[in-house]
């Protein structure tokens, strides 16, 4: 058995690892997302409502599924034409990519948003000042606009997080896929075991997002510095 | 040949005299023209103020003049350097490239009306943000600079680590002033400086910018408090519908107004020939 | 893919008389486990928001679980794990419950929704204007009274653009019904892909029953917030 429990919590370390590459692609997604969405140009605002509305309609399982046979059928109609033999998608890379892609589209309504809470006049100061594009972009509307992102930044982490579970469907091992392999090796009698490996699974997820709340709630305190402490 | 006078500012001489020359200013939003022609001359150390109704323009104006507008039409001279403006996008007026206009703007700075401090950063940095960012002033220099403005407007260093959140309206006011000190402008612009103050804190700004203005500063104000721009310009302009109705020392265009529309401002107003 | 459509159109919308699947089997199972799990969260979040600590706690505990472990595990529980118990299997009524997909697909569900469902509408309970309930008590008003006619109408009201979001979130959860071999949209896009080996109509048609699903609720959902929070000042 205990080489089973090692076995989850080597799932464990999957899904953080994928659950962060995941966030960090999707937060550059946001930003794109965003700008595109904030710009004047017509056609990145069209461009950018059409990722958003789209991505948001469709059940992430599904666009995960589609993505990852459809690429995995172009790889394999390449290989073929070439006459090299089949290369199969790693998980890890299929799963972040889905997940990066579809959560930037969520991610862009939060940043969209945060943006817009900053109040203007600190970019009017920001320019009449001298500062460049880049800099009031870097030292006064991202500082700021994280401040009012924290919160959806930190429910969309909960969400991947548990979308990871979905990514053992595609065959990467993380902690469902342990738990999986743990009951079919298993030699206890009854559903006992499975309902064992199971919850143990699911108990992992909870200390994970548990530990996740205080974080971010942590991370919330710090960005407010400055801000709540005059009662106006 | 036409005579040159106090407005003809494209006359040589006088412009030479300029510290900031401001000619034919137009602006349009969409249909509406906001600005129709407006231009003005402020020679070193000239303290103007400019007075109108809401709408006339004047805030408009004084925004076209660091370009945080962008004009349709016009010319900017700072100290003998015309500022090169091309045609941008909807034919609006923009400087010529990213260098000069940084330029422009470290060399005129503002106080806004609703203050623009950046609520992320404390006192300290708020001022010394433009200064070593911008004009790459080494920080141990800004810094002392920050402190001697903050004393001159009656800060001590105590507020230096507060945030702009936890100072009164007036505080915060004059740290922006503080804040626009810092970069030893050529010429201050004071976008109605106390309108959103509560009114026990409009003396403490007041007295800040009078004090600046006995320095032999160059400044413009647009201002609502009349008794002030009398006590505090050497130069009045009353804006009206996007046009300067009349234009001179407070004395004469406060106390002997003689077009119809300032009589009319100055009566809706609680102002005192003989205070 | 025309041979595709032509075989699975059917199956994808309706299935047979005898076998409800795709848009049929995915709509149920979203309109079930909404409705049950709403019915359960009012009692839930009154109790919650109102109730002494004894009944506050289990019901905190609860939604603290149920939000945050994934709705996979969930369901992989309710539908192995639980039939797997032998006294489970043993018992004449809840043996038959358990041993059908169906039943243990929509209880995992409703559950979860339920969860969802019950923190939001506390939230929405907590935010009502402490006059409004101030005005009410002066009047006479209180408990069950109070809570049916004042307090759960504001926050129902209240409560409706977050709901909205989790309905269509529901949805798109049902798509996780093919793992316990519930013939959903998605089993149907499974089914065939693995006769055609054609990934991007199986799975488009898919992504696009789904679409129009979730825009035909969420227009739904904007008329009701047009209706129903008219009284609200806009930001």
């Amino acid at each position: 058995m205990s080489g089973y429990l090692q076995q989850l919590l080597a799932g464990i370390v999957v899904t953080i690892e994928v659950g962060t590459v995941s966030l960090l692609i999707a937060f550059v997604l946001g930003l794109v997302g965003a700008a595109a969405k904030l710009s004047s140009n017509r056609w990145f605002a069209m461009a950018g409502s059409a990722y958003t509305t789209l991505i948001r309609a469709v059940p992430d399982l599904v666009l995960m599924l589609l993505m990852y046979y459809s690429v995995q059928n172009c790889v394999n109609a390449i290989t073929d034409f070439l006459g090299q033999p089949q290369i199969d998608i790693d998980p890890f890379l299929a799963g972040v990519s889905v997940l990066g892609f579809i959560y930037g589209a969520y991610f862009t309504e939060t940043i969209r948003g945060a943006v817009k809470a900053v109040p203007r006049g600190q970019l009017e100061a920001a320019a009449a000042f001298g500062l460049t594009r880049w800099q009031s972009f870097s030292r006064i509307l991202f500082p700021q606009m994280m401040r009012f992102a924290l919160p959806g930044i930190s429910n969309n982490w909960q969400v991947i997080l548990k979308a990871t579970a979905l990514v053992s469907i595609i065959n990467l091992h993380e902690v469902i896929y342990a738990a999986q392999a743990a009951i079919k090796g298993s030699s206890w009698p009854g559903g006992a075991q499975v309902l064992f490996y199971l919850s143990a699974a699911a108990l992992l997820y909870l200390v994970l997002t548990t530990l996740s709340n205080f974080v971010f709630s942590y991370l919330e305190k710090r960005y407010a510095a400055g801000f709540e402490r005059m009662a106006r | 040949m036409a005579e040159a006078s106090a407005h003809d500012v494209t006359s040589i001489q006088v412009r030479v005299m300029n510290k900031l020359a401001v000619e034919n200013i137009h602006k349009r939003y969409g249909e509406t023209e906001v600005l129709k022609g407006v231009s003005l001359a402020a020679r070193p150390g000239d303290v103007i103020s400019i007075l109108g109704s809401s709408g006339s323009g004047k805030s408009t104006f004084l925004r076209c003049i660091n370009l945080l507008e962008q004009p349709n039409q016009g010319v900017i001279w700072l100290d003998d350097q015309e500022i090169k403006l091309r045609p941008g996008k909807h034919g609006m007026l923009r400087a010529e490239n990213q260098k000069a206009l940084q330029q422009l703007r470290t060399k005129v700075s503002m106080v806004f009306q609703s203050f623009n401090l950046w609520s992320h950063l404390n006192v300290l940095q708020n001022i010394i943000e433009a200064p070593v960012h911008v004009k790459k002033v080494p920080k141990p220099e800004a810094i002392t600079k920050a402190r001697a403005n903050l004393a001159k407007v009656g800060l001590n260093t105590d507020v230096e680590k507060k945030y702009p959140a936890q100072l009164s309206g007036g505080q915060q006011q004059r740290v922006a002033i503080a804040r626009a000190l810092t970069m030893d402008p050529e010429v201050m612009l004071f976008d109605e400086p106390t309108s959103a103050l509560d009114p026990e804190l409009v003396g403490e700004v007041l007295k800040v910018i009078q004090a600046l203005a006995t320095e032999g500063r160059t400044m413009i104000i647009v201002t609502h408090e009349i008794n002030f721009a009398r006590h505090v310009s050497n130069r009045v302009v009353f804006l009206s519908e996007g046009k300067i109705e009349e234009e001179g020392p407070p004395d004469e265009v406060l106390a002997r107004p003689k077009s119809e529309r300032l009589i009319q401002f100055l009566s809706g107003t609680r102002w005192h020939k003989d205070t | 893919m025309i041979d595709l459509i032509k075989q699975y159109w059917q199956p994808f919308l309706w299935g047979s008389p005898n076998h409800i699947s795709g848009l049929a089997m995915t709509l149920w199972l979203t309109v079930a486990s909404c409705v049950m799990g709403f019915a359960l969260a009012l009692p839930l979040s009154v109790g919650r928001a109102a109730g002494p600590l004894w009944v506050r706690w289990p019901i905190w505990l609860f939604t603290f679980v149920f939000r945050g472990t994934p709705l996979y595990i969930q369901l992989l529980i309710i539908y192995s794990a639980i039939y797997g118990l032998d006294f489970v299997r043993n018992t004449p009524g809840l043996g038959a419950f358990f041993k059908d997909a169906l039943n243990c697909t929509i209880l995992a569900f409703t559950v979860n929704t339920c969860a969802y469902t019950t923190e939001l509408l506390t939230g929405a309970v907590k935010a009502t204007p402490r006059g409004e309930v101030e005005a009410a008590r002066s009047l006479g008003l209180a408990g069950i009274s109070l809570y049916l006619r004042i307090i759960l109408p504001s926050a129902l009201r209240r409560a409706l653009p977050a709901y909205s979001n989790e309905v269509i979130l529901m949805l798109h959860a049902t798509s996780l019904a093919f793992t316990a071999t519930v013939p959903d949209i998605l089993k149907v896009a499974r089914d065939a892909y693995a006769d055609f080996y054609l990934p991007f109509p199986a799975f488009g048609i898919a992504a696009i029953l789904y679409a129009c699903l979730s825009l035909t609720f969420i227009s739904l959902f904007r008329k009701a917030e047009q209706k129903w929070l008219r009284h609200l000042p806009t930001t």
